[in-house]
């Protein structure tokens, strides 16, 4: 282990890169934390996360605009949200095998869909990803600069998201509607909340968020697309939302403990740690674990949490 | 469907048409689907599928060869349906099984001396405790920290994944294999019978069918009506005097120790050795074939069948049509989905 490698560079160059590896995780944890305010849960946000992860790229490579590509990843995205609302919001069926089928359709289709669109090759398509753009003056700040302050376009667009989905959740009518359908719908209708309607719009925004997370490591970070590219990020953005108590500004903090679990492995590994390289690449999934029993016991679900609203009499 | 199948399956299949015939909607519309996804994308579905059926079932070696795949498939459904009738959303069986193949082929590789009549039981038995600790975690995890299990469970399927690669590249690694990623051969001895000349069908086979048989007693036991309790509803199980944590954790443990099998059957039945890719996409074939079986073990059989003929048929597609085997994902997942709207779509309202 080469201990003379580790520089204030090195530190602050670890701490971006926990930003630059949160940012899928914190973009699809937000967009779930809307979804299970609303009383659901997304168990599909792995699959989601694939078929943004295809849509941006099919998007950017085939019009050479990355921003359509942020743009098709959403709307991707909106598409699998609306297919979770349907089985979980107007069958009524049971929310977490909804999810896992999605993520297993999420999975063969954005696989089979690149395989149609590209064939077998043996250098896979690229294209080139959203550019560093440092913020003037900030990022000359010591040490906090090139933490924050010099990261791509959708890095930041994630970051502001945070306080964005804060003032929605806590500040205005459609964030209060949202929290009273996951409390409790019954006196949500009462008060004339349509609460499928607001359901469905909390799936559409986990749904956009998650193909937007999806579409960052095609378009913000690896510039290629590949089966399985997510490796359980969903699944790991669902325990962010557990741990951050189904608020936004947590989901941050949790989601940055995964970055920093992620870039201290691959730093390790640059350090010639004497731990077997298959062995790091386990740690942000016992992190994950850790993370979920730590939080769990004393987490408070949502009211309605999983469970379909009947109107009185229907059923 | 899934969510209410505790209450459908205390009446065995009086008729079994009416049982069948949802199932095998979904299955046909979900081939119905991806064969206009093919038309939409260019391809011929009709070539596509004419590859899947020959591929299937084509010549004899190709059928044994489905019952082949058939094998860990029945197993591994069998697993999760324990584990799903208990409430318990258990997607580890991938990681479980890659446990139990490392288990008994460390048990193999390190007590190779011992005469057989010892060695071949430990090995099954290495390969049950190997999966029922990694599916034990996840449950004692969820009955006492209340850690949700489809998290818990995905994880340590990685974590399973990143611990194979390890051993096959490091510990584990044949000294005389030129740095293949793979361990030694396990002795002759150990390999499981075939039973039929020239094809690769096991005796893991007839474990799948005693697993089977084994599931229907179980859910004819007294054990077996506690863990669907217990699925039922938590706060009646309560109700009544049972303990649901160590029910929970129970069931985990008899899950992963029946997913342990499959690793069991897959080393010393096919692979003969540790290698890394022994359980591609077997977690998710599970789940689906144990919901399109409405989990009962007969049911699961007929769809084990089913999507081992998917699969073996998938491969022979890719080979000779040229599409995609990524297209028996696709299916798998429109079924889980088609199962659910089922109710809705034949009556019109949500069940």
């Amino acid at each position: 282990m080469n201990i003379d490698l580790i520089t204030v560079a090195f530190v602050t160059g670890v701490l971006a890169a926990s930003v630059r590896l949160a940012t899928p995780i914190l973009l699809t944890a937000v967009g779930e934390v809307f979804t299970e305010r609303a009383g659901i849960l997304n168990l599909g946000l792995e699959g989601t996360m694939l078929m943004g992860a295809l849509g941006g790229f099919l998007g950017a490579y085939w019009t050479g605009n990355l921003w359509i590509g942020v743009l098709a990843a959403m709307v991707t995205g909106v598409i699998f949200g609306l297919l979770m609302g349907f089985i979980s919001i107007t069958v009524k069926a049971n929310q977490v095998v909804a999810g896992l089928g999605i993520t297993i359709l999420g999975s063969g289709l954005s696989t089979l869909m690149f395989r149609l669109a590209f064939g077998l090759r043996s250098t896979p398509p690229t294209l080139d990803i959203f550019p560093t753009v440092p913020i003037p003056l900030l990022s000359d700040l010591p040490g906090l600069g090139p933490v924050l302050f010099e990261h791509n376009a959708l890095v930041y667009l994630a970051l502001i998201l945070v306080p964005i989905a804060a003032l929605l959740l806590y500040r205005t009518h459609f964030g209060l509607a949202i929290r009273a359908v996951g409390e409790s719908p019954d006196a949500a209708d009462t008060r004339g909340v349509n609460v499928s309607l607001t359901r469905y719009l909390s799936v559409i925004i986990g749904g956009a968020l998650a193909g937007l997370g999806g579409g960052y490591l095609v378009l913000g970070s690896l510039g290629l697309f590949w089966t399985q590219m997510t490796a359980g990020r969903g699944f790991i953005a669902i325990a962010v939302v557990v741990f951050s108590k189904w608020d936004p500004v947590r989901a941050l903090l949790g989601a940055l403990v995964f970055g920093f679990a992620s870039a201290l492995q691959i730093s390790l590994q640059t350090l010639r740690v004497p731990i077997a390289s298959e062995l790091l690449l386990m740690l942000p999934y016992i992190v994950t674990i850790l993370v979920l029993i730590s939080v769990s016991r004393r987490a408070e679900f949502p009211g309605a949490f999983v469970v379909p609203y009947y109107r009185g009499g229907e059923k | 469907m899934t969510a209410n199948a505790d209450s459908e399956n205390q009446v065995p299949w009086k008729n079994i048409w009416a049982r069948l015939y949802p199932a095998a909607f979904s299955l046909l519309l979900a081939l119905l689907i991806s064969g206009l996804l093919l038309l939409v994308s260019g391809r011929d579905p009709i070539a596509a599928y004419k590859g899947l059926l020959s591929g299937a079932f084509g010549t004899g070696n190709r059928f044994t060869e489905t019952l082949v795949k058939m094998t860990p498939f029945l197993i591994l459904a069998i697993s999760v349906s324990v584990s799903f009738r208990c409430g318990v959303w258990n997607i580890g069986a991938e990681g479980q099984l890659i446990l139990g193949a490392i288990a008994s082929t460390w048990a193999a590789l390190t007590f190779g001396a011992l005469p057989l009549g010892f060695l071949a039981p430990l090995t099954i038995i290495a390969a049950i405790i190997g999966g029922a600790i990694w599916s034990g975690i996840a449950g004692a995890l969820k009955a006492y920290f209340n850690a949700n299990e489809v998290i818990t469970t995905s994880m340590l399927n990685f974590i399973a994944v990143y611990f194979l690669a390890y051993l096959v590249n490091g510990p584990l690694m044949d000294p005389e294999g030129f740095n293949f990623p793979q361990s030694p051969l396990i002795r002759e001895s150990l390999e499981l019978p075939r039973l039929l000349q020239g094809g690769r069908l096991n005796i893991a086979f007839i474990v799948a069918l005693l697993l089977v048989a084994g599931a229907l007693f179980y859910w004819r036991s007294a054990q077996g009506f506690r863990t669907e309790i217990v699925g039922a509803s938590r706060r009646v199980a309560r109700h009544v005097g049972l303990n649901v944590k160590s029910n929970i954790i129970l069931v985990t443990v008899i899950s992963g120790g029946i997913a342990g099998i499959a690793g069991w059957g897959e080393i010393f039945g096919i692979h003969l050795r540790l290698i890394e890719a022994i359980s591609v996409g077997m977690g998710s074939l599970a789940v689906v074939v144990a919901l399109l079986g409405e989990l009962h073990p007969i049911g699961m059989a007929v769809s084990a069948f089913l999507f081992a003929a998917l699969v073996v048929g998938g491969n022979a597609m890719e080979r000779n049509a040229g599409v995609p085997f990524a297209l028996v994902d696709v299916i798998q997942g429109i079924i889980i989905l088609l199962i659910l709207a089922r109710s809705f779509i034949f009556r019109g309202r949500p069940s």
